[in-house]
């Protein structure tokens, strides 16, 4: 085997930038890939790794096109390739298994029309044999009832069997190699176990080679021999999957690394100076330099080579000093200060149905589901209680419903012992909406484009409290500052923030109403990790400096455990197991909590 | 592949529509005659005008009911409908089936023919464009598109009787025909309104499938049928093409409701008998029982084409047909 | 940093924005001085023959009755102007504000809005347009109003559409949890959201609402002459196309030019805010 399956010598991706000057998204890739071995790309969004994905297909997207550099997939180069050649080859040669299998798949065909038309394009197989084929493909890919699925549409597949077929449809060529673009991404926790057990199994029994891009170093753990991980379109380490994991040694990987929090770890975490990841792609030096807590006067000058170091290949010029450096992690123990057994929050069996409206005679009359199922907790003051659940368990219906927008609901609700909070927010009273405020979940969506920062802090200021303009400038002062971020921020829009920045002006409005009770609906999960990890810490300050009482939602356990004290697992609208973090994590009782904590170790 | 379950839902959501048109229909018609009865003047003292006083006037009134309550005239116009009677015309005396039936009659020819060559060429083209988007052919194709769908259709007409009739005379320009004319004659002389209605109608629908194919080309269902390595005919035909014209299905029908409703302006620039130029004597006449059984059918052609075109998006998109009953 | 200024810069950088509002300027700067700058009285008959072609003394020849076709050209807009620039302005405000209302309330209000503006857009527009005017004259303020109420229904459809893309949004949220009231989440929050959309409508009403405009003058329902119209001094000379095409043909291109030029711009402007322009039939 002399000549590898796949060979990328010196890649680069990228437009035509607004002064013709060429900007890189992909910047000299240089990879190898043997016949039937894995590897994973890593890097966090905008890193260039689906652009190097398509390119081995020879797909650009609009306004991208190859720089430099070779390509050589079976000794075949894709761009080189003509039409007709080009259709055997995808699919044929290299096939690719999308990030989102619902969108990916023709809405308007049958998955057997899809299936059929493959295996038409790809294999010498009959006609009369096609059909067998594709339920021996369901099989391999272990959909149940493969003769049922034939016959029906896309969207009437639940994700996790739009992935399969997906899958199945990419095993259908022969393809020696699969390409997979995050593919368990939009999965729940449980279904992608499942996709990535069955991954790698495929991987072992049938020797096909494949590149995985994830942004989630853990999945491509459970899949692959080796990783690249990527920053700012550069490969920056390379090598075997476990020892990087292990031993990162380029200080993005270690960075990258160290803010997932992990499970049964104090949480440690080392703030990266926040520059948004290649704000200038063509930099003369290091394209991670100005993160870098390690630069050197060598590292701004020149671009460093991927050069080999024992077991792995690294492209850092300052690897000997980071080794003599080594860094002293400041566990920033987050203990909070017990401050008596006031109860600021109490929930006693709440719950929740779908909001129902409509009058058209012949509406379907359906029984009331409910979302959430007799829910009861309480909240001491100071303290952050983590309520973790994954999609559709009737997390955000609880919030909604505190905060009074939800329609239909049974229990209580009381908040400092005086305000009922199942009143709807329209008839509260002002003192009652000041004591509890909500931070969302995508920062995009809960600031209002068209409104200044300035603009948006002041709205609650102005409802709330009657101050003058000055007081106001004064209070926004402070509201800023106390999420960390300068005050020339306060004159610009949303737009011309970072995600993470919006998403610490969205916790200062809600802190502008000096409340008892801050509700976070998975207020990180649309961050990078890295983001993730700084608003985490920027929550845990704000609990020590003013014993802020904290409802965390989120469907990721690690996040919660690390920043809550108490946690409570919602499972279809109940929960089925309550108590303190450490006492959960250590001796999990309910099977759905043990299953919870064995799909993120 | 349609269950039962699926077919009962399927059927439950057209006899909803079905009844919805309905009740629209119910509430069009009372909408039309409270509109009449709030102008000035009655239908007699409208139609008579300057002699609309004495005698004549209690004849006219006595003749056409209009000396009862509005609410009981409004019952036995709302009866007259449901068994196909639409009363009488006050100028011409006459049912006004006979009336409107003929005229009815050319306006669908019309309306028919621009719309059989019209609807598949504009979705040709504007798949075409779409194809080769910001390209000259789509350059060409949409700029002229915009051209005819922007300035007004009596310019257009005018233009096309002054270079097709006048200038090179292959096409008879002014419609000279009696109102029951044998269909051959009709077809004999509508060359120029049908061009005329046809420029109008592609330019809308082209545009519309050039906006929507381009949508469905930049989808990941797109993307990855062509890396499956689909055939380009294949992918634009099977995959896309379908796709985007289910959007497209609810303006067609508007389109055709457009041309059934009669045109007025095109009708009376070709002089054609229709039921356009009907409506436009009729007002001009104060014939108010007319206008308001033209305001209906149009209303009902417009209801029931609405009808048709969300029937029939919902029988060819499978995720609004097979959708189960959902929160 | 002003929207509107960057909004205006954006348009004028392409070339069919620049020419889009060069025309619309045109004609409403026509519009405003023309009363002060025509060579000739209107009415005014001339002695000599008519159908005279363009001469040095009348650049656009004279029509049937003998009068200047130049003259009645550069002042054949001013009523379509008038009347459709305060109709769309009414339009866009009572439609704007219903469809924003029913999108927001959602529910039964809603359902019974919408159901209400189909039963409306069913009703042929046309003759319930020719029929108002029939009955109630042609002045320039039943026009404004009846075309404004019109051309409005069709405003609460999109501006509904919009605010339901809005309502869900986590913002409008934030702006409830914290207890604002209706009209400020409406008209603070969601409408400066919903601008960009609405402004695009706008150019399109515009230009639809004067095709209706000059469809009327064409049947003779919309001005009374002798006051000179486009569509009225198209209708009135066409018959002579082929001996006279000058009385035609100056009022075609005066009138194309305007609405061409109202295309333009709604087209730039859409482009330039990122919308693709909504595919509809005028109505």
């Amino acid at each position: 085997m002399s000549l590898p399956l796949l060979k990328i010598d010196g890649l680069s991706i990228g437009y035509e930038g607004a002064d013709g000057v060429a900007v890189p998204i992909v910047n000299q890739v240089d990879l190898q890939l043997e016949e039937g071995s894995t590897l994973g790309l890593v890097g966090e969004s905008g890193c260039g790794k689906s652009t190097l994905l398509l390119a081995l297909m020879g797909y650009y997207d609009s306004g991208l096109a190859r720089l430099a550099g070779k390509v050589a997939l079976l000794g075949k180069d894709p761009g080189a390739l003509n039409e007709a050649d080009l259709q055997l080859f995808r699919g044929g040669d290299v096939a690719l298994i999308p990030q989102n299998a619902g969108q990916a798949l023709t809405p308007t065909l049958k998955i057997e029309a899809q299936m059929l038309e493959a295996l038409r394009l790809h294999t010498p197989l009959p006609a009369a044999s096609r059909q067998d084929r594709i339920l021996q493909l369901f099989d391999r890919v272990q959909l149940p009832d493969p003769a049922n699925l034939l016959g029906r549409y896309p969207h009437e597949l639940s994700g996790g069997q739009q992935q399969r077929v997906a899958l199945a449809m990419a095993l259908a060529g022969n393809p020696k190699v699969l390409l997979l673009d995050e593919p368990t991404t939009g999965l729940d926790v449980t279904t992608q176990q499942a996709v990535l057990a069955l991954l790698s199994e495929i991987a072992l029994e049938s020797q096909t080679a494949m590149v995985f891009v994830s942004h989630d170093i853990g999945v491509i753990g459970a899949v692959c021999e080796r990783v690249a991980v990527m920053y700012a379109g550069e490969i920056v380490e390379l090598g075997a999957c476990n020892q990087i994991l292990q031993h990162p040694r380029h200080p993005y990987t270690q960075a990258l690394l160290s803010s997932i929090p992990k499970l049964g770890q104090a949480w440690a975490f080392k703030a990266p100076t926040s520059i948004q990841q290649g704000q200038d792609r063509r930099l003369s030096g290091c394209a991670y330099a100005p993160r870098c807590e390690y630069v050197g006067p060598t590292c701004l000058k020149q671009k460093p080579r991927l050069t080999r170091d024992q077991d792995r290949e690294v492209k850092c010029v300052q690897l000997s000093e980071i080794a003599r450096m080594v860094a002293p992690a400041g566990g920033h123990k987050g203990e909070s200060k017990m401050v008596g057994q006031e109860y600021v929050l109490s929930v006693n069996n709440l719950s929740v149905s779908y909001d129902h409206t409509g009058w058209w005679p012949f509406a379907s009359r359906q029984e009331r589901k409910l979302t959430v199922r007799e829910v009861s907790f309480d909240i001491v003051r100071g303290q952050t209680l983590g309520l973790v659940g994954e999609s559709g368990s009737g997390k955000s219906s609880i919030l909604r419903t505190l905060i009074g927008l939800q329609k239909s609901f049974e229990g209580e609700a009381l908040l400092l012992d005086k305000f009922d909070l199942t009143t709807p927010v329209a008839h509260r009273s002002k003192a009652c909406l000041s004591k509890i405020q909500m931070v969302f979940q995508n920062p995009d969506a809960s600031l209002n484009p068209r409104q200044s920062i300035f603009a948006a802090l002041a709205r609650p200021l102005r409802i709330y409290f009657r101050l003058s303009e000055p007081e106001i400038r004064a209070e926004v002062e402070r509201l800023m500052a106390a999420v960390q971020l300068p005050m020339e921020y306060s004159a610009r829009y949303p737009g011309q923030l970072s995600g993470g920045e919006r998403q610490r002006v969205a916790i200062a409005r809600a802190l502008a109403s000096k409340p008892d009770v801050l509700l976070c609906d998975e207020i990180t999960s649309a961050l990078d990790v890295s983001v993730q990890a700084s608003i985490i810490q920027l929550l845990k300050d704000l609990k020590d400096a003013q014993g802020l009482t904290l409802l965390f939602v989120s469907h990721d356990l690690p996040v919660v455990m690390a920043l809550a004290d108490d946690v409570a697992i919602l499972q279809r609208g109940q929960i089925c197991e309550s108590g303190r973090v450490e006492q959960i994590f250590n001796a999990p009782e309910h099977p759905y909590t043990q299953s919870l904590i064995k799909a993120v170790l | 592949m349609v269950n039962g379950q699926e077919l009962s839902y399927l059927l439950r959501l057209v006899i909803q529509r079905i009844f919805a048109a309905f009740v629209t229909l119910g509430v069009v018609s009372m909408v039309v005659f409270a509109a009449i009865e709030l102008l000035p003047g009655d239908a007699c003292q409208a139609f008579l005008g300057q002699m609309a006083q004495g005698q004549r006037l209690a004849n006219c009134r006595a003749e056409h009911q209009l000396d009862k309550s509005p609410i009981e005239r409004y019952g036995i116009w709302a009866a007259g409908l449901a068994q196909g009677d639409l009363g009488n015309s006050i100028k011409r005396s006459k049912p006004l089936e006979e009336v409107i039936g003929p005229r009815f009659r050319n306006t669908v020819i019309l309306g028919l023919t621009a719309a059989g060559i019209g609807i598949p060429l504009a979705i040709a083209l504007g798949v075409i464009a779409a194809w080769f988007r910001e390209r000259k052919v789509d350059f060409w194709i949409s700029g002229v598109a915009i051209f005819f769908m922007t300035i007004p259709d009596f310019i257009t007409g005018t233009l096309l009787i002054s270079l097709f009739s006048v200038w090179l005379g292959w096409l008879p320009g002014i419609v000279i025909m009696r109102v029951d004319a044998p269909i051959t004659e009709v077809f004999s002389q509508i060359g120029l309104p049908v061009l005329t209605l046809m420029l109008v109608m592609i330019a809308h629908i082209m545009r519309m499938v050039r906006s929507s194919m381009i949508d469905v080309l930049a989808s990941e269902f797109v993307m990855m049928a062509t890396l499956k390595g689909l055939p380009r005919w294949r992918l634009l035909l099977l995959h896309a093409l379908p796709n985007a014209l289910l959007p497209a299905i609810n303006l067609i029908a508007l389109n055709i409701a457009w041309l059934m409703g009669g045109v007025l302006v095109v009708e009376v620039v070709f002089n054609y008998p229709g039921i356009g130029r009907l409506s436009v004597n009729a007002i001009a006449d104060r014939d108010l029982p007319l206008v308001q059984a033209i305001a209906l059918l149009m209303a009902a052609i417009y209801v029931s084409l609405n009808l048709l075109a969300d029937l029939l998006t919902l029988m060819l998109s499978p995720k609004l047909r097979t959708q189960r009953v959902q929160p | 940093m002003s929207g509107a200024e960057q909004t205006m810069r954006l348009v004028l950088r392409s070339t069919s924005g620049k020419v889009g509002v060069a025309l619309v300027i045109f004609h409403i700067v026509l519009a405003i001085v023309s009363p002060w700058v025509v060579p000739y009285d209107f009415n005014a008959q001339s002695e000599v023959l008519e159908h005279m072609g363009p001469s040095l003394a009348h650049w656009g020849g004279l029509d049937t009755l003998g009068r200047d076709v130049f003259t009645r050209t550069l002042l054949g807009g001013r009523e379509a102007l008038l009347v459709t620039i305060f109709g769309t302005a009414i339009a866009m405000v009572w439609g704007s504000l219903f469809g924003m209302f029913s999108g927001f309330k959602g529910g039964r209000t809603d359902e019974f809005m919408m159901r209400a503006v189909d039963t409306f857009l069913a009703i042929p527009f046309m003759i319930l347009l020719l029929l108002v005017i029939a009955s109630f004259g042609n002045s320039v303020i039943v026009l404004m109003l009846t075309l404004g109420f019109l051309y409005g229904i069709g405003v609460i459809r999109l501006a509904r559409a919009a605010t339901l893309g809005e309502v869900t949004k986590d913002y409008v949220l934030a702006a409830q949890a914290r207890g604002e009231s209706v009209w400020v989440i409406l008209l603070a929050e969601i409408l400066p959201n919903i601008r960009d959309a609405l402004m695009v409508e706008a150019a399109m009403r515009w230009s639809w609402m004067l095709l209706a405009f000059s469809a009327l003058s064409f049947l003779g329902f919309g001005v009374t002459p002798p006051t000179p119209d486009w569509g009225l001094m198209i209708a009135n000379a066409r018959i002579y196309m082929p001996l006279a095409p000058w009385p035609v043909l100056l009022p075609m291109i005066a009138l194309s030019s305007l609405i061409i030029g109202i295309n333009l711009m709604a087209d730039a402007l859409a482009k330039s805010l990122g919308l693709d322009r909504v595919q509809r039939m005028p109505l």
